[in-house]
C-alpha cells in the first residue's frame, strides 16, 4: 500500500504533495518510503515462513491426543495463541490510548485503532475456535464459565469501541472518544473477570473448565504451543504494521480531499 | 473545598431545577421501569416460587435499561439546546462538571428506585423494602451512573446516539449488574449484610475506580 497512489488533482500539483508530506511528518510512524522498502517485506517473509512451519507442526508433527479428545485437540494450538494475541492487542490499545490522551499525536491514535481492529478479529476467531472445540469435548457450544464469559464481554467492549470510531462526527472526536473507551474498557476487564468468578462460585458449575494445563502437556505439544504463540505474535505485529500504514494512507487521502475542497 | 463543592452543587442544582419544572426525566424512567417489570411478569407467569427466583434479576434489568434511557436524556438536552457550550464556559474544571452532572442523574435514578421498590413489592407480592437492599441499590446506582454520565457525553455526539449509549454502557456495567442481582437475591433469601460482603465490596471498589477514572477522562469527552 503506497501513499502516493491516489491521483493528485491537476490544479496545484505541488500543494497536495506538501499536504502529504505534512500529514506524514509530525505524527506518523516511519518516514516516507523507508518502511515500504524494508519493514513489511522482510516481516511478511518471516511471518509466512513461520505460519507454514506452524501449520506443519500442528497438523503433521505433533502427536494426536489419544486420551480423551482426539484430533479436535489440535484446535488448542490455534485457540490459545488467538486468545493471547487478542489480549495483547487490547493491551496495546490501552497503552496507546493513554499515550494519546497524555501526549497527543495522531500516531498513537493510529496505533490504538489498528490494534483494536486486529484484536477484534483475533478475539472473534478465538470465540469461534473455542466453541468448535467445546462442542465435541464438553458437549455444548457454550458454557458460562468465567473465562468464556469474560472473553465474550471483552469482545463486546471492543466492538463498541470500533462502533464509536465509526459513528463519531470528525476524526479528531473519534480519536478522543476512542482513547477514553480504550482506557475504561481495559480497566473494566479484570473487574468483570472477578465478578464472573464469584458469580459462578455461587452457582456450582457442572461442566469442568478446560483441563489442559501446561504441566500436563507432552514435550512435543508444549513445543508446538510455544512455536504457535511466537508465530501468532509475529503475525499480529505484521498485521498491526500493515493496518497502521493503511490508516496513515487514509489520513493522507483525507487531508488531500480537504485541500481539494478548500481550493 | 468551597471552590470545589459549591460549583458542583450549582451544576447539579441546575439539573434539579430543570427537572422540577418539566418532570420529564423522572417520569419517563419511572414509567419505563414499571412497564419493563410488567412485561417480565407476562413472560414468566408470577407464581410465588418463580417470583422469588427471577425477581432480583427482573428488577435490575428494568433499572438498568431505564437508567440507560435517563442518562441519554440528560446530555441530549444539553446538546440540543446548546447549553453544553455554556456549561463548558463555566470557570470550573471539567471534573466538577462531571461530578455535578453525575449527582443530578444519581439523585433522579435513586428517587425512581425508591418509588418503585414498594410498587414492585405490592405488584409481585414480595417484600423488597429493606434498608440493606437500598444501600446495595444506591452503591450500584452510583457506579452505573458514574460510567453512564461519561459515556452519555460521548454517545450524544455520535450518529445513532440513542442506541450507542446502551452498547457502550452495558458491557462495562456487567460487574454492577452481577453484584446488584446477586446481593439482592441473597438479601431477600435472608442473608445478613456481612454474608454478601463480597458484593457490596465489589460495588464499592467499582464506584471508586470508575468515578476517579471517569472524572479524569471526562474533559476529553467534552472538547469539541
Amino acid at each position: 500500500m503506497r501513499h502516493d497512489a491516489p491521483a493528485a488533482p491537476k490544479a496545484g500539483r505541488q500543494a497536495p504533495r506538501a499536504a502529504l508530506a505534512a500529514s506524514r511528518a509530525p505524527g506518523s510512524w516511519g518516514g516516507a518510503g523507508r518502511g515500504d522498502a524494508v519493514g513489511p517485506h522482510g516481516l511478511i517473509l518471516v511471518v509466512s515462513t513461520l505460519v507454514t512451519a506452524d501449520l506443519a507442526l500442528i497438523f503433521l508433527w505433533v502427536p494426536t491426543e489419544t486420551l480423551a479428545m482426539g484430533v479436535v485437540q489440535r484446535i488448542f494450538y490455534f485457540h490459545v495463541p488467538l486468545a493471547w494475541v487478542g489480549f495483547l492487542a487490547f493491551g496495546v490499545v490501552f497503552v496507546a490510548s493513554i499515550l494519546f490522551l497524555w501526549r497527543g499525536g495522531r500516531r498513537w491514535d493510529a496505533l490504538a485503532h489498528a490494534s483494536a481492529e486486529v484484536g477484534v478479529v483475533f478475539t472473534t476467531l478465538m470465540l469461534f475456535s473455542g466453541s468448535t472445540w467445546a462442542k465435541p469435548v464438553w458437549g455444548v457450544w457454550w458454557t458460562w464459565d468465567p473465562r468464556l464469559t469474560t472473553s465474550l464481554i471483552l469482545w463486546l467492549l471492543y466492538v463498541a469501541y470500533l462502533m464509536v470510531r465509526a459513528y463519531a462526527p470528525t476524526p479528531a472526536q473519534a480519536a478522543r472518544y476512542a482513547a477514553v473507551l480504550g482506557t475504561i474498557s481495559f480497566i473494566d476487564v479484570p473487574i468483570v473477570y472477578f465478578s464472573v468468578v464469584w458469580w459462578r462460585n455461587i452457582h456450582p458449575e457442572i461442566i469442568v473448565g478446560p483441563t489442559a494445563q501446561p504441566g500436563s502437556l507432552e514435550p512435543e505439544m508444549l513445543v508446538t504451543l510455544l512455536f504457535s504463540l511466537l508465530t501468532f505474535t509475529l503475525l499480529f505485529a505484521y498485521l498491526l504494521w500493515e493496518r497502521v500504514r493503511l490508516r496513515e494512507a487514509e489520513d493522507a487521502v483525507r487531508s488531500l480531499r480537504g485541500l481539494e475542497r478548500s481550493e | 473545598m468551597r471552590s470545589f463543592f459549591l460549583p458542583l452543587l450549582v451544576v447539579a442544582w441546575k439539573d434539579i431545577r430543570l427537572e422540577l419544572r418539566t418532570r420529564e426525566l423522572v417520569t419517563s424512567i419511572l414509567v419505563f421501569a414499571l412497564l419493563a417489570v410488567i412485561i417480565f411478569t407476562f413472560a414468566f407467569d408470577p407464581t410465588p416460587e418463580r417470583v422469588a427466583l427471577v425477581m432480583p434479576g427482573t428488577v435490575w434489568v428494568a433499572f438498568t435499561f431505564a437508567g440507560t434511557l435517563g442518562f441519554n436524556r440528560s446530555f441530549m438536552l444539553e446538546k440540543d439546546r446548546g447549553s453544553l457550550e455554556g456549561l463548558l464556559l463555566c470557570p470550573v474544571t471539567r471534573d466538577v462538571i462531571y461530578l455535578g452532572k453525575l449527582l443530578g442523574v444519581f439523585l433522579f435514578m435513586s428517587l425512581v428506585e425508591l418509588l418503585l421498590l414498594p410498587v414492585f413489592s405490592a405488584l409481585l407480592n414480595f417484600p423488597l423494602l429493606d434498608l440493606r437492599l437500598i444501600a446495595v441499590a444506591l452503591l450500584a446506582t452510583l457506579g452505573f451512573a458514574g460510567v453512564g454520565t461519561l459515556f452519555s457525553a460521548i454517545a450524544v455526539n455520535t450518529r445513532s446516539r440513542e442506541i450507542m449509549l446502551p452498547i457502550l454502557l452495558l458491557p462495562v456495567a456487567v460487574p454492577v449488574v452481577i453484584a446488584a442481582v446477586e446481593a439482592t437475591g441473597a438479601l431477600l433469601e435472608g442473608a445478613s449484610f456481612g454474608e454478601v460482603r463480597r458484593w457490596w465490596q465489589l460495588l464499592l471498589a467499582y464506584d471508586v475506580v470508575f468515578l476517579v477514572v471517569s472524572a479524569f477522562l471526562f474533559g476529553f469527552a467534552l472538547e469539541e
